[in-house]
């Protein structure tokens, strides 16, 4: 299965995940800056951007992120409770949810979005993160938005025009 | 000024950081890749870009190349961005027109892969110089500064800052959660490396606390919420009914004579609960106030309501009151110092050494109570058995330095071991068995204290201990506690036979420490305690303006660096007062007028109340006083009307798409 999409998508041995993170100023990007102080080794596919918190975070962003070329995208946060700004996480973890059932619509596997809960102390919960979305997106493939869409079009193509087959379509 | 043409001319600095940054990413190659991006006018790499030869680069540059933003790929903005802001506004740019990109924490302190960590970062800065197009000319939020402060916690931390604070003009509010303060300071016999008593250096600061016009102190009481932000903190401290009037008790003890239970017979707290105490009490001798309290648990009358109340009959003042409620006071402060101490490592956590199954193992904090003139037993040496020991085991690190329970060092119990070592030694001339891993006696004085207790035919045994267990072998074991120990200096196994254990218990975090830091809205470290701005050079601020840390709620330490901590801690408050202004980032957001359409989802989203709809004009409208910078109404505004200074959408697309551009 996952072999048959790198194919499909043209996966090279050469391809590494992209990697987009918005993380919080108070609890994710501060246990990102530990994770540094401590030397932890992880990954080097995330970007992060740093937000004040993940209630900033539009749904655009995420759509932006994946739209441009990356392959997944990872939000890190407060704990529950634990908002700086008292509840933005709440709000980002809905959105997540929303956006998770787009991504899904739009033909964009949802694991490729991940929220993750992280604290100031925990320095080793990104390093995990990072390296768990970074193993979940390799193992699915490169995103390549741009060649689904053209074989999405072409299936809806397929459906305006019944009276074509599939061969003809193919080639159109 | 520089923007005359409308153009944007950017400076792109990367630091080395020593070999910090250098050792991983070619900060060459990055400093010329950026060269190639719009708006860059130049780029250099430097060995410490925040040391002064760096900033002054940095200035030199915004001056002669008519720079208008900057572009620092450093080491944390939550480290330097203050640094190079400064440099920047010194050299006529504004201020928030600089964008830091993180490439130490983020970048070479976590990547081996010295090419990925290269590109990472070139991804970076052109995030930041895609962002930093976008940056608008904005001024400094000032807010004003409540010049009152409370302290939260009264042991010898809270203490001090306490009379620090107040002896310079200031209003403090000291809040201690016991019926007196003191905290664990008011429990240890004597001090190390000085042996001089505790009580004698401790009571008269906390006289000086009772007796200062400028402090209002609450005892058995806890802050219960804290709203608002540096500078103006809105505090409500819960004052739990200790069922006596303090300001009609004198501390006469009549009332304690006089209940119904002729003995003592609940544990008593102070004393490690190796004494007991009657339901009305007070905590000890030299208690803070000196006003009695009532255990709702123990008293016959608040449990029952069946009592003949002989205590509020012995009161000629009339000071008992049974019908007492909690009490809510509400305060306004401009800063708030938590200094809510440690919790003593429970023994029974590390059941090899017997603590709670064989009598005679004593924690260190029970010795110290033990040795005590005031003690349960008046200082002497008096074992739950009714014997004196005549040998002594004091197994060190319990609980401290162990990947079974905290990995940390402690930091004072090789110090407090010794210390009761040559007490133990004193009181009861017993042989004296220390097993430690290493001794650990950093500090002024410290080194010559463990060099005289050396002296004092007190043995050493350097060893983990593996149990502590009754099982005699021989004759000579028989009735006695048997310490087994690889004794790693001779390399064989001991077996020490000792009346009596004390395990020198370290210090963690306290068990309510989370939800003091939800309170305050501080972080933790990862083993629990409070965490501070920087390890180094801000130990007693918070990453919360306005709020500090003090004492062992931040980490294990011993009197003296609780003492300089607290001070320190002070001196940031007191700053904050004195100076009355604190700047905060200009993060709010506002509504564009002409693009809401007034739908008000936004409204109900403000978690602090900033967003009110305007029924005039039929649109939203944000109240920058109120507005903390979340972003949240931003995000979910569906018209796109509402924008953020420093975190507007441009920017962070401009991140989004520098971050991918890379082919």
């Amino acid at each position: 299965m996952q072999d048959q999409a790198n194919t499909e998508t043209g996966a090279t041995p050469s391809w590494e995940p992209r990697i987009v993170a918005f993380f919080c100023n108070w609890c994710t990007y501060t246990a990102a800056d530990l994770a540094g102080v401590s030397r932890m080794r992880y990954a080097p596919n995330v970007r992060v951007i740093r937000v004040m918190c993940t209630g900033r975070v539009d749904p655009q962003f995420v759509l932006d992120a994946f739209a441009k070329g990356a392959d997944g995208v990872l939000i890190g946060g407060c704990h529950p409770g634990d908002c700086h700004y008292i509840e933005g996480n709440y709000k980002a973890l809905r959105r997540v949810e929303f956006l998770r059932r787009v991504l899904d619509d739009l033909g964009i596997e949802p694991e490729r979005l991940r929220l993750e809960w992280i604290s100031a102390s925990e320095g080793d919960r990104v390093r995990v993160a990072v390296n768990g979305l970074t193993e979940t997106v390799r193992a699915l493939g490169p995103l390549d938005l741009r060649a689904r869409h053209t074989k999405a079009d072409l299936e809806v193509h397929v459906g305006v025009e019944p009276h074509m087959n599939l061969e003809v379509a193919a080639h159109a | 000024m520089s923007e005359r043409n409308g153009s944007v001319r950017i400076g792109v600095y990367v630091c080395h950081c020593g070999f910090n940054i250098a050792s991983v990413i070619d900060v060459e190659a990055v400093a010329q890749a950026s060269l190639a991006l719009p708006g860059v006018v130049v780029a250099r790499d430097y060995k410490y870009m925040c040391s002064e030869p760096g900033q002054t680069l940095i200035e030199n540059d915004i001056r002669e190349h008519r720079l208008n933003r900057i572009v620092v790929a450093a080491c944390s903005p939550l480290l330097h961005e203050e640094t190079f802001r400064s440099a920047a506004a010194r050299a006529g740019i504004n201020r928030f027109r600089v964008q830091m990109v993180n490439v130490r924490e983020h970048g070479a302190w976590v990547h081996e892969d010295s090419a990925a960590a290269t590109e990472k970062a070139n991804d970076l800065v052109r995030a930041a110089v895609a962002r930093v197009h976008f940056h608008k000319e904005l001024d400094p939020k000032r807010v004003p500064i409540n010049s009152n402060v409370l302290v939260v916690g009264a042991g010898i931390a809270g203490i001090h800052a306490a009379i620090t604070v107040a002896n310079s003009g200031k209003r403090v509010y000291l809040v201690e959660r016991e019926p007196t303060i003191g905290g664990n300071m008011a429990k240890y016999d004597k001090t190390f490396p000085t042996l001089d008593c505790a009580a004698c250096i401790l009571t008269p600061k906390m006289n000086a606390v009772r007796s200062h016009p400028n402090i209002t102190m609450w005892t058995y009481s806890e802050v219960a919420e804290v709203e608002g932000y540096v500078g103006n903190y809105k505090v409500k401290v819960r004052r739990k009914p200790r069922y006596i009037k303090e300001d009609l008790c004198v501390g006469c003890l009549h009332c304690v004579d006089a209940c119904v239970f002729k003995d003592p017979r609940f544990p008593d707290d102070f004393n490690m609960g190796m004494d007991k105490r009657k339901p009305i009490y007070l905590p000890f001798a030299q208690a803070t106030p000196k006003v009695v309290v009532i255990d709702p648990e123990a008293c016959i009358q608040l449990k029952t309501g069946k009592c003949k109340q002989a205590c509020a009959a012995a009161c000629e003042r009339g000071g008992v009151s049974f019908d007492m409620t909690e009490e809510i006071k509400e305060i306004e402060v401009g800063s708030i110092i938590v200094a809510t101490g440690f919790a003593p490592f429970d023994a029974t956590q590390a059941p090899e050494y017997g603590y709670g199954v064989y009598p005679n193992v004593y924690t260190t904090m029970e010795i110290e109570r033990l040795v005590n003139a005031s003690g349960p037993t008046g200082g002497h040496v008096v074992m739950r058995d009714g014997t004196t020991p005549k040998s002594i085991g004091v197994i060190y690190c319990v609980g401290s330095r162990d990947e079974r329970h905290n990995r940390w060092c402690s930091r004072v119990c090789c110090m407090t071991a010794l210390k009761l070592s040559h007490l133990l030694k004193e009181h009861t001339n017993a042989e004296v068995y220390n097993f430690y891993i290493d001794m650990r006696a950093a500090g002024k004085g410290y080194e010559e204290f463990y060099q005289r207790i050396l002296n004092e035919r007190v043995h050493f045994i350097r060893g983990k201990v593996a149990e502590v267990c009754d099982w005699a072998l021989d004759p000579s074991e028989e009735g006695k506690l048997v310490i087994r120990v690889e004794d790693t200096l001779t390399g064989f196994v001991r077996r020490v036979p000792v009346d009596m254990v004390v395990l020198a218990i370290g210090l963690e975090p306290r068990a309510d420490a989370q939800e003091v830091r939800r309170i305050m809205n501080m972080s933790c470290s990862t083993e629990g305690f409070f965490l501070e701005k920087h390890p180094k050079l801000a130990p007693a601020p918070t990453y919360t303006d306005g709020v500090f840390i003090a004492g062992c709620c931040q980490g294990p330490k011993d009197i003296p660096d609780t003492v300089m901590q607290s001070g320190y801690a002070a001196a940031e408050a007191m700053a904050l007062a004195d100076i009355g202004y604190f700047e905060i980032e200009p993060n709010t957001a506002s509504v564009i007028e002409e693009d809401c359409s007034g739908c008000r989802s936004c409204v109900d989203l403000c978690a602090y109340h900033a967003i009110t709809f305007n029924e005039v004009k039929r649109k939203a409208e944000i109240n920058p006083v109120l507005c903390k910078g979340c972003g949240v109404c931003v995000a979910s505004c569906p018209s796109g009307s509402i924008r953020q200074d420093l975190f507007e959408d441009e920017e962070i697309f401009g991140e989004i798409e520098g971050i991918l551009a890379r082919v």
